[in-house]
């Protein structure tokens, strides 16, 4: 005997991702709207109008208490203490050898209140760490995964669409920062954040409540061409915004350093933090003996490269390898993200090839991110 | 989705159109495949002139999310590739069954097992 498959997790909007048709996939126990027709559909509108995005399968956990701040100085490698209320910060969870264990963004909802956000598919490690970690604070860690349903709108249209259905001071909104408030006449967090390098916001909300809101920004993004989105398109605008993914550019064996974000790891901040000295140590050699570094790369053939395929030289040598690639719908190229020996990671170096299902083909290195929004 | 009744059908979810007076049969993808691949950004085609066999790989079908394997249904030689879908693979999800065809063969042999529209239709519903 077998045990049966886990049963897949669905939130609160399923009968509407299936009402509108969408292709679901299992994603980290979840099953989640792939795509609800074309996905490059889907990705130009976030380019050029606005798209809608469930993501309720995040992972929400809070931190409460007067020692919040500094229970997550303790357990992050950023400082979360100095951050304002009503502000956000990209951050990480490190473990001891310094490893990410998730990267997150974390938001200061009160004095004594922290809301952090993890992928799903490391929630319960984060939640577990964190509750670990934050023993000996004067703060309480709470799981908070089924409190919220969490919607994305996203594009340039987006700011005018939410207006429509919210009071909140969204001109007074700043990128990387939240507010309490209520959208559609329910409540909700607003937050100006998103990974699809365009503008946009995302909204936590009770689950109860994300039909209600759903239907409202679906009706008042109608005019404007705002189109549901998947998490296929999702993959694509993150890619062309240089934005790592956990799992792919991001894991236990990469420190923030590897992937060239040692800048979030604050050593300065008061008190220890797990991973301080492994990440100490990783930073230094960071500086004497650079690590394969993230680069950019672009196809000029119509080849895809894909996580995983080999990054060679002219003469055949491994010199990386590809950790995410797709055909970019913007720049009408297949494009990767891609760890390289240092030598070949200058923008323009000559001579850098992905081995495609044993096809050499030619790769120009770029700077990320592949695509920045005009502010 | 319906699947032209002219046509005829394998498992592996290509079409066959019947053979004309010259033995060549034009072959593509279904709808049902072409779908379940979603948007095909890249094909790669066997050669002309070449000699396939049924069931056996013969290309490459790219989407955005994965890579496939193109196979042929029947035995015969290449005569003729589409040269529009190699330039413009979205014909694949466009068309499927009219300009998004993707090569000719002339058949020397085929299996016994190619399914009717309706067969195929049951066979992909399920």
């Amino acid at each position: 005997m077998t045990d049966a498959p886990p049963t897949p997790r669905r939130t609160a909007l399923d009968a509407r991702h299936r009402a509108l048709g969408a292709t679901m996939t299992d994603f980290a126990g979840w099953d989640m709207p792939l795509r609800y027709g074309s996905e490059r559909d889907e990705h130009t509108a976030v380019r050029t109008r606005a798209g809608l995005f469930d993501l309720s399968h995040m992972g929400e956990i809070s931190l409460i208490g007067p020692q919040a701040g500094e229970a997550l100085d303790h357990a992050l490698v950023g400082r979360l203490s100095a951050l304002a209320v009503g502000r956000a910060r990209y951050t990480m969870i490190c473990d001891d050898e310094g490893g990410i264990l998730d990267d997150l963004i974390v938001y200061r909802l009160g004095d004594e209140e922290f809301l952090v956000v993890a992928n799903a598919a490391n929630a319960q490690v984060v939640l577990d760490a964190l509750t670990g970690r934050a023993g000996g604070f004067e703060a309480t860690v709470r799981d908070d995964r089924d409190a919220y349903a969490l919607l994305a709108v996203q594009g340039p249209e987006s700011p005018g669409i939410l207006k429509r259905l919210t009071d909140a001071d969204l001109d007074g909104l700043k990128y990387y920062a939240g507010l309490p408030g209520t959208v559609a006449g329910v409540p909700a967090m607003i937050a100006r954040t998103g990974y699809t390098g365009e503008d946009g916001f995302e909204l936590f909300l009770a689950p109860d409540d994300a039909e209600r809101v759903w239907e409202a920004l679906t009706e008042a993004g109608a005019p404007v061409g705002l189109v549901p989105c998947g998490l296929s398109c999702r993959d694509t605008l993150r890619l062309e915004a240089g934005m790592p993914l956990y799992g792919h550019e991001l894991t236990t064996d990469t420190t923030p350093f590897d992937a060239g974000l040692g800048r979030v790891v604050k050593f300065d901040k008061p008190g220890d933090f797990v991973g301080r000295e492994a990440l100490e140590a990783a930073s230094h050699q960071a500086d004497t003996v650079p690590p394969r570094t993230l680069v950019g790369l672009i196809a000029s053939g119509r080849r895809v490269p894909r996580a995983g395929y080999a990054v060679v030289a002219a003469d055949g040598s491994a010199i990386g390898q590809v950790t995410s690639g797709a055909p970019s719908p913007t720049l009408g190229k297949p494009i990767a993200m891609a760890y390289v020996d240092p030598e070949y990671a200058k923008p323009g170096t000559e001579g850098v090839f992905v081995d495609i299902r044993g096809a050499r083909e030619p790769y120009e290195v770029v700077a990320l991110p592949f695509y920045k929004r005009e502010r | 989705m319906s699947n032209p009744q002219q046509l005829r059908y394998s498992k592996e979810h290509e079409w066959l159109s019947a053979a004309g007076e010259d033995g060549v049969s034009t072959i593509g993808i279904t709808e049902f495949a072409a779908n379940a691949l979603g948007d095909v950004v890249y094909v790669q085609l066997p050669d002309v002139g070449s000699t396939v066999s049924a069931g056996d790989t013969c290309g490459e079908l790219e989407s955005t999310k994965s890579v496939s394997d193109l196979y042929t249904p029947v035995s015969g030689e290449v005569t003729e590739i589409n040269e529009d879908v190699v330039n413009d693979p979205a014909l694949v999800n466009s068309a499927p069954f009219e300009g998004g065809w993707l090569f000719k063969v002339r058949v020397t042999s085929e299996p016994e097992d190619l399914l009717s529209a309706d067969e195929y239709t049951a066979f992909a519903e399920n």
